[in-house]
């Protein structure tokens, strides 16, 4: 007794929260609506299976329980019924095979008036590239990734120079364009995902993957870029944004964005010390820039820029100033004083692997860190 | 039917144990051996439970616990997962269920090679310590591997993931050692399945159980090489720097890495390759055990022997053909959906056939509600809900919104998670009396089941609708906001379930320890069953299994309520009548 009734408790919970649960998929903001309607079609499918197999459970837990005097029936077999069943379970799944195949035809085959924009991921952070006038991306290998290549652009490749590189996270695109998101990584498997998209895909270090999609609806808080392949300890921290803007709104914030040549010419000009450059290279080799950018841009951990010298509010409620002891005492403690809106995801660096002379360069890049460069955005 | 020769195992002398060492340690005996798989088994999913732990308690409660570190919580991730499927759930239905029933159920005296079988448990639990040496690892990269279960590179290998220095070593020389083990295991099933059945036991009247078992063992021994070539290729990789899965990359912590020319896919297929049948090894034994605790217990016969049978054979070799549906959005040719979603759904259908069998077992049958049919309705219940959300993710198309989010950790959680995990409980508390000649406590027994089975599809069932990405350490950090509050109570009800369910698994052992000094005689055959196990001279069987001579099966497992007969069931020992 007690079994049918939490059974047939356990089936009408499960169809009440199916309908009535506050949590649902995010409001679509895409081209793929065919992708709800077969994630719709399964939900009717599998739940009237469902239904019907807890109801049928139900039933003979309640009918059939033990009576002394009752006795089983002995049927071993019954061809007629086991064709029947084995028919109509044919028949539901090709009704929902046949349509979803249909739909991935379409996602894995863009339209012709698709435009192309190249994400970027690594440990843990995002960077978008876009073609630029000619509509051609420059080639690009990973031998060239250095602190002022991330994207490791072909020097010698002139279709490089337009290429527009940005940097920190967020992405805009114009509503109604389709877009094909080509995906490169520059160290492990991520993945490039908007809830509100839809579509995702890995991202695999050695060649490149894509999906396409329509932007189709403008909102003013961008929508979150969230890394949906375990990527390592920062993995829940690599976030970013995508801004659906009109075309004139994207149009101009393109202008705003660095090409290729604008990096390079910028980097002849950097006029830092032969310390602080000293810095850069290890802020770049012990995987500092992973995590703390010199460009502003936050995600995992604090942006250096403009950092030094500043006081910061930590989580704890208190405040501190950033100085060579805070510096330090962070990097050999990390969990101590964690700067509030951040989360403890960075692992002590011991004297083995960061040494006090290093430290010391690394805090001249610290106190060089100063001029913001032309804008970069952090989150919305 | 019955076959003229004398069983292969009839005239064999045992060598009968002298000391308590080779009596209870370094056993050759099935039944000793698998109590061994099974104890340590145990041991270590109670290990995998308290990871899970931690797990919830940082998604329930983030940052309450201060220790729970990202490092901690991925590595409690990626151990849990380990543990649960192969150290936990294979070791158990193979080696604990799959030495105990086959050569019982088969009437034979132990497995065809003892040796091997003694020798399989302890490669087995050398690799269970290999497995937890990792924890001893001090260090910032320190402690074992933080890289998931499915251990992809480049990530498994870097050390932006925890555990990066010898955490990932000892987990791949585990899995090397595991898959040694289960091999001599294996070879042993299969054989003693094909050689050692005992007269009249044609194959199709084995029960079940043993043709779950046995196709499991097959797929094992097919499936497992895939994984060891993957951790062999993964370690040289790591160790003297070949590039079998490894890129040209850059990364931020490994700067002056020299890789170049590996595939990171060509690891997912060949992990998938043995990943996907390996959900078959660990549910066709549960599929086999939970048809023969439905029968028994519904008193009534399986329905659809035969269908039951093809459906095992079937699914089997299936399951071969599926396993990129695991890579739907991780980039390989978008071609292979179109393959691999009609595979993935066409398995749908014997699976399916499966379930309506389960449940029209129960049609007009007389349904005892014993713990362990408790059990085995509820591992129906929780294997359709299981089932059925693996039709979303194997319609490729479906999958893309769903893949790496809660959604996928609900659905193989309930189907490869708790689904069998149902059934070993239905088992011990099925087989317990054989093994020890006593019955577990019923009282304990019940109130274990209900927390058990309410409390996970309390967990589990609201996953579904959590469509944030899975493996997340922290949600709401700095400006984003995808974790809603109505999420944040949903979460933080789900751990203190998993707090509950965790719990009542005490009770369990504790049931386990009591009853085995203080539980009630439970006689030969109390559950009134067929199946030879229940029909051996001594309970429990000593050394040998059976007296003088070996049994002879005249008929099928499932002779219950057969009409005009005075008792509603007839063991398979038993000769048929005359003019029948």
């Amino acid at each position: 007794m007690a079994v049918a009734i939490f059974l047939l408790i356990i089936v009408i919970v499960s169809v009440l929260l199916s309908f009535f649960s506050p949590w649902q998929f995010t409001e679509i903001a895409s081209n793929w609506g065919y992708i709800d309607f077969t994630v719709i079609l399964t939900f009717w499918i599998c739940g009237i299976v469902f239904v019907v197999i807890g109801l049928f459970m139900v039933y003979t837990t309640w009918k059939f329980r033990y009576r002394a005097d009752a006795r089983a029936d002995y049927e071993p077999e019954n061809p007629k019924l086991e064709w029947w069943l084995t028919i109509v379970t044919t028949i539901g799944v090709v009704a929902m095979l046949a349509p979803g195949l249909i739909v991935w035809n379409d996602f894995v085959n863009p339209p012709d008036d698709v435009q192309e924009v190249e994400v970027l991921s690594k440990q843990w952070g995002w960077a978008f590239r876009f073609p630029g006038e000619d509509g051609k991306f420059g080639t690009v290998h990973v031998d060239n990734i250095d602190a002022d290549n991330s994207f490791g652009m072909n020097m010698a490749d002139p279709n490089g120079d337009d290429d527009v590189l940005v940097q920190g996270n967020t992405l805009h695109l114009p509503v109604d364009q389709a877009y094909k998101v080509l995906l490169r990584s520059n160290d492990v498997l991520h993945d490039f995902w908007v809830p509100e998209f839809r579509a995702k895909m890995d991202a695999v270090p050695g060649m490149i993957t894509y999906f396409w999609f329509t932007p189709t609806r403008i909102q003013d808080q961008p929508y979150e870029v969230v890394c949906a392949e375990l990527c390592g300890r920062g993995h829940y921290t690599m976030r970013g944004w995508v801004k659906v803007d009109t075309q004139e709104d994207f149009r101009s914030w393109l202008g705003t964005q660095p090409t290729w040549a604008d990096v390079q010419a910028a980097t002849a000009l950097d006029a830092m010390s032969p310390e602080a450059k000293r810095g850069r290279e290890i802020w770049a080799a012990e995987g500092c820039n992973a995590c703390h950018s010199l460009d502003g841009s936050a995600v995992v951990g604090p942006s250096w820029l403009n950092l030094w010298n500043t006081t910061r509010q930590l989580a704890d409620g208190t405040t501190a100033t950033v100085d060579e002891a805070y510096f330090v005492e962070s990097i050999r403690e990390p969990a101590l004083k964690i700067v509030e809106g951040f989360s403890p995801a960075m692992i002590a660096y011991d004297e083995e692997t960061v040494t006090e002379d290093e430290i010391q360069a690394l805090v001249a890049l610290l106190k060089e860190s100063v001029d913001a460069p032309a804008d970069a955005p952090v989150g919305p | 039917m019955a076959q003229a020769e004398i069983p292969y195992q009839e005239a064999i002398p045992l060598h009968d144990p002298h000391s308590w060492i080779t009596k209870y340690w370094f056993s050759q005996d099935h039944k000793v051996i698998a109590v061994q798989y099974g104890i340590t088994a145990v041991a270590v999913g109670l290990v995998a439970l308290v990871l899970s732990w931690i797990m919830r308690t940082q998604i329930g409660f983030p940052g309450a616990v201060e220790w729970i570190t990202p490092d901690i919580y991925y590595q409690s991730v990626t151990m849990h997962g380990m543990i649960m499927v192969i150290y936990l759930l294979t070791a158990f239905l193979l080696g604990s269920f799959g030495n105990y029933l086959v050569p019982l159920m088969l009437g034979a005296r132990d497995m065809v090679f003892p040796f091997v079988n003694m020798i399989s448990y302890h490669v087995y639990l050398a690799s269970v310590l290999i497995l937890m040496a990792g924890y001893l690892f001090p260090g910032t990269l320190g402690g074992p591997t933080g890289a998931g279960w499915t251990l992809y590179p480049p990530q498994a290998i870097l050390s932006g993931t925890p555990g990066a220095d010898w955490g990932i070593l000892t987990m791949l020389a585990s899995l090397a050692v595991f898959i040694v083990a289960f091999t001599m295991g294996g070879l042993n099933y299969i054989t003693t399945i094909l050689q050692a059945r005992t007269r009249g036991m044609t194959m199709m009247r084995m029960p079940l159980s043993i043709w779950g078992i046995g196709m499991a063992t097959v797929l094992g021994l097919l499936a497992f090489p895939a994984l060891f070539v993957s951790a062999i290729m993964m370690t040289l990789d790591n160790l003297i720097g070949t590039s079998f899965f490894m890129p040209a990359i850059n990364s931020a912590f490994d700067a002056g890495e020299d890789y170049q020319g590996g595939s990171p896919l060509l690891f997912q297929h060949l992990f998938w390759f043995f990943g996907h049948p390996e959900v078959y090894i660990v549910a066709l034994p549960a599929f086999g055990v939970v048809s023969d605790l439905i029968s028994v217990h519904a008193r009534k016969n399986i329905f659809g022997y035969r269908l039951m049978v093809w459906a095992i054979v079937a699914i089997g070799g299936l399951s071969f053909i599926v396993w990129a549906h695991h890579m739907y959005v991780a980039g390989m040719h978008p071609y292979f959906g179109f393959f691999f979603a009609t595979t993935t759904l066409i398995i749908a259908v014997p699976t399916a056939i499966k379930v309506y069998n389960w449940t029209l077992t129960l049609w007009r049958a007389n349904i005892r509600f014993t713990v362990p049919m408790l059990f085995a309705i509820a591992f129906v219940l929780t294997f359709v809900v299981g089932g059925l959300t693996g039709l979303f993710l194997g319609n490729v198309i479906v999958d893309v919104p769903l893949s790496d989010t809660y959604f996928v950790v609900a659905h193989f959680h309930m189907v490869m998670g708790v689904a069998p995990i149902l059934v070993i409980f239905g088992g011990i508390y099925h087989w317990y009396p054989k093994i020890t000649g006593r019955m577990l406590n019923d009282t304990i027994g019940r109130i274990h089941f209900w927390i058990t089975f309410i409390g996970t599809y309390a967990i589990y069932f609201p996953m579904h609708f959590l469509a944030i990405p899975r493996r997340y350490y922290e949600y709401n950090v700095g400006e984003s906001a995808i974790l809603t509050q109505s999420m944040d109570i949903l979460n933080q009800s789900i751990t203190i379930t998993a707090y509950i369910v965790g719990i009542a698994q005490f009770l369990f052992i504790y049931n386990l320890i009591v009853s085995y000094r203080r539980g009630r005689e439970a006689g030969d055959n109390p559950w009134e069953a067929n199946s030879l196990e229940w029909r051996t001279p001594q309970t429990p069987p000593v050394h040998g299994n059976w007296g003088e001579s070996l049994p002879t099966v005249h008929r099928w497992a499932y002779d219950y309520s057969v009409p005009g007969e005075e008792k509603d069931f007839i063991p398979q020992d038993v000769p048929r009548k005359a003019q029948a």
